[in-house]
């Protein structure tokens, strides 16, 4: 019964990957669209390209290094203390929040009239905001700030869910009985392990810091914007003819994320043999300052996040609220009176689409993992970098096109179709959080079981998952944090019916209006918050008597 | 492969109506026969929580009638062209997703030419009798003549927001609002062109500073640099003023009340004027805040609705648009503490219990008396739209 999954599984993934590159490569080509003659020229001759182009990668290696430094340092540093509890506990909500929300949250926090330049404003006076280029800087600095202060959630969620197969304890008992200090004995003994278990979501979130359209519409530069954002507007553009442009542009940028990754997998060996030769040399590194600039980044980025929300619940209860007032005049539920009752409506859609499509991954995932277990249907190492294709091409390259795919077979946009594009997102994420600690699972166990004359689906039922409920909860709360936050699948592939939380918030954040962005956003948080805590809090509870599988 | 699509196939119950007769506009009746039961899905701009409160509010009168109108919210109008244009790339002629958009200018000039539009319809709806046809430009859009492709709904004029708090005399004209600039740096800026509200500062500052308005009401020709010259000598002057020095600029309209509300900037522009208004009672900007127009007057335009070709809803479409043309919809969407938009209909043409009801309507402390907005300078055509916007992105746009 399990032998077709892992094929089923590739197809439903690999599918409408192609399908929308041939949907953008036939119009970028001139072939589709007769409007346009030559969109790739006319790509190329956009003066801002260099710049878009330069500001997409800086932006979205950057981002990445941050993040997995931040990640890193903290892990290393602090894992296992009770501050790291305590920061995980204010990181872990970070991930859940949508990344419109966080970065409008943001960019009311540190821009030039925002809660942070209110206090000097107060302190001496001033009636005006000073005019300072904070926000959408020509380099995309506050941008890549914002990706870094969302991306370190996520890349520490996915380290934390491999830790568990890290075998950590005795490695840094090793390593410490070493003379080595408590991070650099971390870096060295432990992260190698771990960077082998979290390197797809890294590439992934390089890859989304590269295209990603709605953070960099709110805290990116636009003069020019990114090339993802570009793309964007080409596609919406009145002229007919700029759609095969947009197309081009896709593709351009989907030539630049390869390039980039093919130098990212350079770095990672260059990166590989120096390390090697750090771990022989004994050299160690300054333990206390490594460990405080972990936690001051970290803490640093929670905090800014956390207040930014903790800004946008202001906003949705605040009256008149001008500068240099700290707070709203007065405060009103007129907001809530407003915008509540369609938020909770359209948050049921959104969180039955987020389900159903999470229940059907999940399955497709265990079921894979399983067969791959029970008759060595493994995937292989090719077949595997298919299956994250449609994280690792970029939405508006592919997108567009698969949007005239279930066109051409007589399908119009419906709710099922968002379900299956989110079920095609959705998906790698619940195989990346799931694949490691299911893999390393010790098979011993599964012997010693049989051997006790238990059947394989037993030992599926009774041990394995059981054990592994940890993972899986948090392959649920990922997969349905990455359902709630599907903004151009759920636009394109719903034809605009299909309304949800962040299709609302982001139609929302064009206008500006702060206090609906407000409500908006923390219905959407609070959303993608509740799988979350189940996935910290459910093994908790089971796991009450059973220490060595919290690890936590 | 075959499996994935068949999966995708299977996961996708079919969403279209079988083929429906096309209704005839001129025969009403009938047209509210085939409404009713209809869902029609209007695509239009969703930025401002206004104008989505007003359409949830046209949707129950249309309920009334049996249509249930959804409000598909775009971020950009040609997000609803592109729909229409995929499907019938894909060969769906008939059934298609997109009842009735919100549309003008570039999006409509650029449908109408490509046939994408069903019509004509407007000139049959019943309230078109009520319609100033003559007074508000209503049969033209960016020049480009409407010929019932498209039905109005409501009256945009430019105009010029201030807090009077910070600016005593707000600069009336294009010199004006540069000296003022050179006096105030960094507290003015416009929404980024392409979008339409900066597009159409480019446009008034350009009929503003030429001798020669008449010159674009035609297309676009080959003395484009000569006609557009002063104008960018003008921007080359005004930018290093601008907000940030010109080095960023707010993405729409209502981004730049924020800003105002945020004391950034002192002057913003809206295409609306009773927005000011609105948005004073919704706590986005401060009271102080005020409204003015050029002295050599600013320009004005009507927004339309528009059926595609491939609508499925088309009878249900038309029901809509009527509504929005009823003297009840659009002494609504006059009230500023709702909307705050300009009627379209002729004062003179309603009974005179509908005219008392305009009449009592309080245009709001913000809001200018028709007399003060003066008579509304005609749109370019829109080939010059596009082009001044190309030519900023290319010239500010693009840094260095």
């Amino acid at each position: 019964m399990l032998r077709p999954l892992p094929l089923l599984t590739t197809l439903v993934l690999v599918g409408p990957v192609l399908f929308g590159l041939i949907g953008s490569i036939l119009p970028a080509s001139g072939l589709l669209m007769q409007s346009a003659e030559t969109p790739f020229a006319t790509a190329l001759s956009w003066p801002g390209l260099p710049r878009a182009l330069a500001i997409s990668i800086l932006s979205g290696v950057l981002s990445t290094l941050g993040a997995l430094a931040v990640a890193t340092l903290i892990l290393a540093g602090w894992h296992g203390t009770r501050a790291f509890a305590v920061l995980e506990r204010a990181l872990s909500p970070l991930l859940a929040v949508p990344h419109a929300a966080a970065a409008l949250g943001l960019a009311f926090l540190v821009s030039p009239s925002g809660w942070i330049f209110r206090i000097p404003a107060n302190l001496l006076g001033w009636d005006r905001a000073p005019d300072l280029l904070i926000l959408g800087d020509p380099w995309g600095l506050s941008l890549t700030a914002g990706l870094i202060a969302k991306e370190t959630p996520f890349l520490l969620l996915m380290m934390l869910a491999a830790m568990g197969q890290a075998d950590a304890g005795p490695r840094m008992a090793i390593a410490r009985s070493l003379g080595q200090g408590r991070v650099a004995a971390w870096l060295k003994a432990v992260f190698p392990t771990i960077y082998a278990q979290v390197r797809l979501p890294v590439l992934v979130v390089l890859v989304f810091g590269m295209t990603n359209v709605d953070v960099a519409i709110i805290l990116g530069p636009s003069t020019p914007t990114t090339l993802a954002v570009q793309v964007t507007r080409w596609m919406t553009d009145p002229d007919l003819a700029a759609r095969a442009v947009a197309a081009a542009g896709g593709l351009i940028l989907f030539a630049a994320t390869l390039a980039v990754l093919a130098l990212w997998w350079l770095g990672e060996r260059a990166i590989g043999s120096v390390g090697r030769a750090w771990v022989w040399s004994g050299i160690g590194l300054p333990d206390r300052a490594a460990r405080g600039v972990g936690l001051t980044l970290a803490g640093g980025s929670a905090a800014m996040v956390l207040a930014g929300l903790a800004a946008l619940a202001v906003w949705s209860v605040a009256a008149r609220w001008a500068f240099p007032d700290m707070l709203p005049e007065a405060l009103t539920w007129r907001s809530w009176m407003r915008f509540g009752p369609d938020m909770a409506q359209t948050a049921l859609t959104t969180l039955g689409l987020a389900v159903t499509a999470t229940a059907v991954s999940l399955l497709l995932v265990i079921g894979c993992l399983e067969a791959e277990v029970r008759h060595g249907l493994s995937l292989g190492q090719r077949a595997l970098w298919l299956l994250y294709l449609p994280l690792l091409v970029p939405q508006v390259t592919f997108l567009p096109g698969l949007q005239l795919l279930p066109l051409t077979l007589g399908i119009g946009p419906s709710i099922w179709l968002v379900l299956a594009g989110h079920i095609v997102f959705v998906l790698p994420y619940v195989f990346l959080s799931l694949q490691g600690p299911f893999r390393a699972w010790d098979g011993r166990l599964a012997r010693v079981a049989a051997g006790l004359g238990t059947s394989q689906n037993r030992v599926l039922w009774r041990l394995r998952l059981p054990m592994l409920v940890s993972p899986v909860l948090t392959a649920v709360a990922v997969g349905m944090a990455v359902s709630i936050g599907q903004y151009l699948t759920t636009l394109l592939l719903g034809g605009g019916r299909v309304t949800t939380l962040v299709t609302e918030a982001v139609a929302l954040s064009s206008g500006g209006d702060r206090r609906a962005i407000g409500v908006w956003g923390l219905g959407q948080a609070v959303a993608a918050l509740l799988p979350f805590a189940l996935a910290l809090g459910v093994p908790a509870i089971v796991f009450r008597n059973r220490r060595g599988l919290r690890h936590v | 492969m075959r499996f994935a699509l068949t999966l995708l196939a299977a996961l996708a119950l079919p969403t279209l109506s079988p083929a429906q007769t096309q209704p005839d506009p001129a025969d009403w009746p009938a047209v509210t026969a085939q409404a009713d039961g209809q869902t029609v899905y209007w695509h239009a701009w969703g930025g401002s929580t206004a104008t989505n409160d007003f359409i949830g509010w046209v949707a129950d009168r249309a309920g009334e009638m049996g249509v249930d109108l959804r409000h598909v919210k775009l971020t950009d109008t040609a997000d609803a062209v592109g729909v229409v244009v995929n499907e019938l790339q894909a060969g769906v002629t008939e059934g298609g997703s997109v009842d009735m958009i919100w549309i003008n200018g570039a999006n409509f000039a650029s449908m109408k030419r490509e046939n994408l539009l069903f019509g004509p319809f407007a000139e049959q709806l019943p309230n078109w009798r009520y319609v100033d046809v003559d007074g508000k430009g209503v049969l033209t859009d960016f020049t480009v003549p409407t010929e019932g492709f498209e039905s109005p709904w409501a009256m945009a004029q430019l105009v010029f927001v201030h807090d009077s708090a910070r600016v005593e005399t707000p600069p009336t004209s294009a010199a004006k609002l540069l000296e003022w600039a050179q006096a105030n740096p960094g507290r003015f800026t416009y929404p980024q062109p392409p979008d339409f509200l900066g597009t159409t500062f480019l446009k008034q500052m350009l009929i503003e500073l030429t001798d020669d308005p008449a010159r674009l009401s035609e297309p676009v020709g080959d003395d484009y640099d000569d006609v557009t010259f002063i104008l960018w000598d003008y921007l080359d002057q005004l930018q290093p003023l601008l907000w940030r020095q010109g080095r960023a600029y707010p993405e729409s309209g209502p981004r730049q009340f924020q800003l105002i509300n945020d004391g950034e900037v002192d002057i913003a522009i809206s295409f609306s004027p009773g927005e000011a208004t609105t948005a004073i009672g919704n706590f986005e900007l401060p009271e102080s805040v005020r409204t003015y127009v050029l002295d050599g007057g600013t320009i004005g335009n009507a927004s339309f609705v528009a059926i595609p070709v491939n609508a499925n809803a088309k009878a249900g479409a038309m029901v809509v648009a009527d509504i929005l043309l009823s003297p009840e919809a659009q002494a609504r969407a006059q009230d500023p503490a709702v909307l705050g938009y300009g009627t379209v209909l002729d004062m003179a043409k309603l009974s005179p219990e509908d005219r008392a009801v305009f009449d009592a309507l309080d245009l709001g402390i913000a809001t200018l008396t028709p007399t003060q907005l003066g008579t509304a300078l005609p749109e370019p055509h829109p080939t010059w739209a596009t082009r001044l916007a190309d030519d900023w992105v290319a010239r500010y746009g693009v840094a260095d």
